[in-house]
């Protein structure tokens, strides 16, 4: 496993190192894009002038609110549905075709609904990451094992108990997935919906720099985004791992 | 056996018809509650669907979507399965890629349009790398998994019987990862539909997306609401006959 790691390690710097010498030797234009050292120097300068601090806060600011709400809804629904059995397998073609649908095309109706502030935003980002939410609590409360539930009802648990000491972190490591892909989601709804039509944030900016050819800003910006999107994941999946080795998964 | 498949079938249906029936309830009782600025009602979507259709430009724009997706799932199916199969087979490149593919998965793909626009330019072949870009890493990672999991007993059957690398993946591999690798191209169709969609509503000039951004441009509430509807339709029908294929797939293992 180390051995993987020093390996995975060695290709990103690869690739990273291709990047340099094909934008360094004009492979890739300028235009396209700026050496990978230019990126890290020009995201750093902007970082420390605060020139963009106001919409990186705006942007984390609606993705996280977005996350909590597309969280503590998809599991409250997840658990609900999991209940009933005849609701759920109703809503079940819904569940599968959900992700092929642009949800951004509900944007305008929110816009014209609540005005053209921060939460039609919210609401995108909500709408596209609660549905995986709900789909992966349904498939963790699935793979809950019986015996778990004959055990609380031995102890006498109360409903309340077996939820929070049973079932919940039984259930724990496929809701884990669910999160990771809702963060994607809420990163993309705020970023799209502010790419569309907004008065700030990250995808207002990266959207004025592409039109202004500024790559300076633009690359950067990208980069902050992937980089924050990349360490949370990151940190999930450690989280992930270590109760999955709790209980001899893996 | 059939007797159960039937009723299976036949709840299927009525689960849909429940689904759609509640759906348009709630859309029209939305239309009344928020009116004509930002709704249509459903009547009158499907009216101006029907005029839409039968409009000149409307065939070129789903011809082109139709295109941009059709390359674009062509590439992620045959990309995800050679990289899926080879991750798979090769434990060391297995292991040192998983994670990296992993984490493609999580990353909003959609900030990197600007990127791509500027790689490639406005135009098909924009559209095609963001449907492959996300439609492919399901695929890979469904087929991996499905790889990976095959069955020790059934590669030592095909060793007992001297296969070669090439038989072993025709008889024994594939035939027994097939309704996983089912499910990747399930998910991917979703997503490479999507991807192309979205690369259509950011950096183009023809399509469905397009079309739906021209919409939003124009506050044309009836045409966001028909070239929607067109979508969901589509992507509601195809997945619901892949989800069916895949069900049977399934059960048949």
């Amino acid at each position: 496993m180390r051995r993987a790691t020093i390996y995975r390690l060695l290709v990103v710097a690869a690739a990273i190192g291709l990047l340099e010498v094909l934008c360094l030797t004009g492979v890739i234009d300028k235009i396209t894009m700026q050496a990978p050292h230019l990126i890290v120097r020009d995201l750093f300068r902007m970082l420390v002038s605060g020139r963009l601090n106001g919409a990186i806060m705006k942007t984390l600011t609606n993705t996280l609110l977005a996350l909590g709400l597309a969280l503590s809804v998809g599991i409250v629904v997840g658990a609900i549905l999991h209940r009933y059995r005849a609701l759920r397998d109703t809503l079940d073609p819904l569940f599968a075709t959900y992700y092929a649908v642009p949800i951004f095309a509900f944007y305008p109706f929110f816009l014209v609904v609540f005005g053209l502030g921060d939460l039609p935003q919210i609401l995108i980002a909500f709408m596209l990451g609660v549905v995986a939410v709900i789909v992966n609590t349904l498939n963790g409360l699935d793979r809950v094992p019986t015996v778990l539930l004959k055990t609380a009802r031995i102890m006498r648990l109360s409903s309340m108990d077996t939820a929070l000491r049973m079932t919940l972190p039984a259930a724990a490591p496929y809701i884990l997935t669910g999160i990771k892909l809702a963060v994607a989601y809420a990163f993309i709804g705020v970023i799209g919906s502010e790419f569309i039509m907004s008065r700030g944030g990250i995808g207002y900016e990266i959207s004025f720099a592409y039109t202004s050819f500024d790559n300076a800003t633009m690359y950067p910006l990208i980069v902050l985004i992937l980089l924050a999107s990349i360490t949370i994941n990151a940190g999930l999946s450690r989280w992930e791992e270590r109760l999955l080795a709790r209980r001899g998964l893996r | 056996m059939t007797a159960s498949m039937n009723a299976s079938r036949w709840s299927g249906l009525r689960n849909a018809s429940v689904l759609i029936a509640a759906l348009l309830v709630l859309w029209q009782v939305l239309y009344w509650w928020v009116g004509d600025v930002a709704l249509a009602s459903p009547l009158a979507t499907f009216r101006y669907t029907e005029r839409l259709v039968t409009g000149e430009t409307f065939g070129m724009h789903a011809y082109d979507t139709l295109r941009a997706f059709t390359i674009a799932f062509t590439l992620s199916v045959v990309i995800g399965l050679a990289v899926g199969f080879w991750l798979g087979f090769a434990k060391l490149a297995g292991d040192v890629l998983e994670p990296m593919v992993v984490a493609v998965y999580a990353i909003p793909k959609l900030t990197l349009y600007p990127i791509l626009l500027l790689a490639f330019g406005l135009g098909l072949s924009a559209k095609v790398a963001f449907g492959v870009l996300h439609g492919v890493i399901p695929i890979i990672l469904f087929t991996l998994t499905a790889v990976r999991n095959t069955k020790p007993i059934l590669i030592k059957t095909g060793k007992v019987h001297k296969l070669s690398p090439g038989q072993t993946v025709r008889w024994i591999l594939f035939p027994a990862a097939v309704p996983e690798i089912f499910t990747g191209l399930r998910v991917g169709f979703s997503l490479t539909l999507i991807g192309s969609l979205l690369a259509e509503m950011f950096a183009s000039q023809r399509g469905l997306g397009y079309l739906l951004m021209t919409g939003i441009g124009l506050h044309n509430v009836e045409l966001i609401m028909s070239v929607t509807l067109l979508i969901i339709v589509f992507a509601a029908g195809v997945s619901t006959l892949l989800l069916h294929i895949d069900h049977r797939l399934h059960r048949r293992t």
